[in-house]
């Protein structure tokens, strides 16, 4: 059998459903339920053993189109960073406030993805996002969390 | 029949709802336009926007921005020859060499008039077919629901993944596993949510969807943005040429646009076949039916080789959402997204959508052809224009992308664990797109795995706990056979292909 990265994927997928299917076995179902035709838990073991079955399939039967992906080729670096920006905006997002973890995410995204022209990078992030801002919250009515606003009395 | 047009019309055409096509034209045009990012990214983007809205003019500025998309990747295809979606990829074929020849004005002005001709002519076949299949679909009981289900699960599978057929399934039982997260709907028992309260009501949909399709599309462009076999050759953007189609020109457009239409709108009413498939099979039969002088012209800037998958794969858009509006089962991806913005609303998609919200089955079939109209006033005089969009770069694509993603999660939950869960699921996505796991099985999976898990229940529950219900019927048998066809079928191209 040929090991390449699909495989491993199959594998971690093998592993993931004998999980998902332990954890299904140990639903707590109402005691009148527990011999029921269907019961909380009755689906969830079948998805198991169906997890199993396309994953086991793949380990074992050939692979005729193997993907090979140049890794050389792929811009790790930058995606990594990109999803740090990402996980720091969700992590400020409520308590710093929309407006301004926003700006600063979408202009330092665009400094990390390479771009140096300040006011262009600027104008699509402070403006842009105030804009936005004012679509959602100002015409369509939807709620927008700001305690930064709030405190300098520019949102009610 | 007439009533439901005059209602559907009334709510369709108020200032709002025509300003709501126009917005989803645009904007669809524009996202789809951008290589790489479809219909369904452009959707996605939408639906925390149309929540504000009240479900028919949410649905109709959906369909806007799905047929703009639709009708923007045909430009990046021509343009660029950078499909941006599948279902646009046979327009390549010939539109690419007809932009090289210094006529991509012409080719996309044939792809605009097609895609309109089309949507017209599916628009006309789905008034008059959604009505009666949606009666038809009155006498389905849950085995036979249940059934229908694996068989749009299966066909999805089956058709989209380029003879992965296999990983399509594990996308599915992926899909089906994420749904099943959070309260069992008839016990409120809790399953898979370790103890963490932000489990409870299940992943939301708009969180998935954004993931595995808006964030990680954007994660796969930067990730890719220097690997040269995905780079895109380019032609002037500058050198349009007219966008005048001659009488020569038209009469072939004449006779490609009804067969293909037909085509196109049978392969969409089919669960998971769609707009891809429907531009290659017209296009294949164009090819057939031509004279032999035609034929040498194909793949070198053909007429009808051009207007055949645009006419089928606009008709397919139309054609899949039979399925969707009359049994509640999405025909595509595509739909699927749209039939968890219709459950978002509180809108059940089925049968007795016919019934209860006639305005807004309506509504959807008339703004669809209002739709069209609108695509074509506004995409043709602006072609030359619109090409430009090509040329925006990727460092500030990406940041909006990622910024849309995450705005339409905190909008919906203001919960930090929605934004990281978006984010890792976003990532794993990325990493199986690489190694062509097809998202696509995911999401429909993810949609229909609650009304699965309800339909299996009723059947089981009603038959006691016996599997005969899967063929004590004759429609649920015949559904199951299908279904076990389309598995055979496709085990069998695997192994002739092998050989």
């Amino acid at each position: 059998m040929n090991i390449n990265t699909t495989k491993i994927i199959s594998l971690l997928f093998f592993i993931f459903s004998a999980f998902y299917l332990y954890t299904a076995y140990q639903i707590q179902v109402f005691a009148f339920d527990e011999n029921a035709p269907f019961n909380a838990r009755t689906f969830p073991i079948y998805l198991g053993y169906a997890g199993l079955f396309f994953s086991g399939l793949k380990l074992i039967l050939p692979d005729p189109n193997t993907i090979k992906v140049e890794h050389k080729n792929l811009e790790y670096k930058k995606t990594g960073i990109l999803v740090l920006i990402a996980i720091i905006y969700g992590a400020t997002i409520l308590k710093v406030g929309y407006f301004l973890t926003t700006s600063l995410f979408l202009f330092a995204s665009y400094y990390f993805l390479g771009e140096r022209r300040w006011i262009l990078m600027f104008i699509l992030s402070f403006p842009f996002v105030a804009a936005f801002m004012y679509l959602l919250h100002g015409v369509l009515n939807i709620y927008l969390r700001d305690p930064f606003l709030q405190s300098i009395g520019v949102m009610g | 029949m007439i009533e439901g047009i005059l209602i559907g019309l009334t709510t369709a055409l108020t200032f709002q709802n025509i300003l709501m096509v126009m917005v989803g034209c645009f904007f669809g045009t524009i996202i789809g336009m951008l290589p790489g990012l479809g219909p369904m990214t452009a959707i996605a983007l939408m639906i925390p926007i149309t929540y504000g809205f009240d479900p028919a003019t949410g649905l109709i500025l959906m369909a806007g921005v799905y047929y703009g998309a639709v009708f923007g990747g045909s430009t990046s295809s021509i343009l660029l020859n950078a499909p941006g979606v599948p279902g646009t990829v046979a327009t390549s074929f010939d539109g690419y060499p007809m932009a090289q020849q210094g006529k991509a004005g012409k080719a996309l002005a044939i792809a605009a008039w097609s895609s309109f001709a089309g949507g017209t002519l599916s628009a006309i076949y789905l008034l008059f077919m959604a009505p009666s299949l949606s009666k038809v679909s009155l006498s389905f009981r849950s085995p036979d629901y249940f059934a229908l289900m694996i068989l749009g699960l299966t066909a999805i599978a089956a058709f989209s993944s380029k003879g992965q057929f296999l990983k399509a399934m594990m996308m599915v039982v992926l899909g089906l596993m994420l749904a099943s997260v959070g309260q069992d709907s008839l016990s409120d028992i809790t399953r898979f949510t370790f103890n963490n309260m932000n489990l409870t009501d299940g992943i939301s949909f708009v969180l998935v969807v954004m993931a595995t399709f808006a964030m990680s599309e954007a994660l796969t462009i930067i990730l890719k943005r220097n690997d040269p076999t995905s780079a895109a050759k380019q032609v002037s953007l500058t050198e349009l040429g007219s966008i005048k189609i001659n009488k020569e020109e038209r009469t072939k457009m004449y006779k490609t646009i009804p067969r293909s239409s037909v085509i196109g709108f049978l392969i969409g009413v089919l669960p998971g076949a769609g707009a891809t498939i429907a531009s290659f099979l017209a296009y294949g039969m164009e090819r057939n039916v031509v004279s032999d002088e035609e034929k040498e012209k194909f793949g070198k800037g053909s007429v009808n080789g051009l207007s055949a998958p645009e006419t089928a794969n606009n008709a397919a858009c139309s054609g899949s959402f039979v399925p969707m509006l009359t049994l509640g089962i999405p025909g595509s991806g595509t739909t699927a997204v749209m039939l968890g913005a219709l459950l978002g609303f509180g809108v059940q998609p089925g049968p007795r959508l016919y019934m209860t919200n006639p305005e807004i089955f309506w509504s959807i079939i008339m703004s669809m052809y209002i739709g069209m109209v609108i695509l074509l006033i506004l995409n043709l005089p602006l072609i030359p224009y619109i090409a430009r969009i090509l040329a925006v770069p990727k460092n500030y694509l990406i940041p909006l992308i990622l910024f849309f993603s995450v705005t339409g999660i905190y909008v919906m939950s203001f919960n930090n664990f929605d934004i990281y869960l978006m984010i890792g699921i976003a990532v794993v996505a990325t990493y199986l797109r690489l190694y062509d796991f097809p998202m696509p099985p995911l999401i429909l999976a993810f949609v229909l795995g609650g009304l699965m898990e309800e339909n299996l229940r009723r059947s089981l529950l009603l038959s006691n706990g016996s599997w005969e219900f899967l063929w004590d019927r004759t429609l649920t048998a015949c559904i199951l056979a299908t279904t076990i066809l389309i598995v055979v079928w496709h085990i069998y191209k695997t192994f002739k292909k092998k050989n």
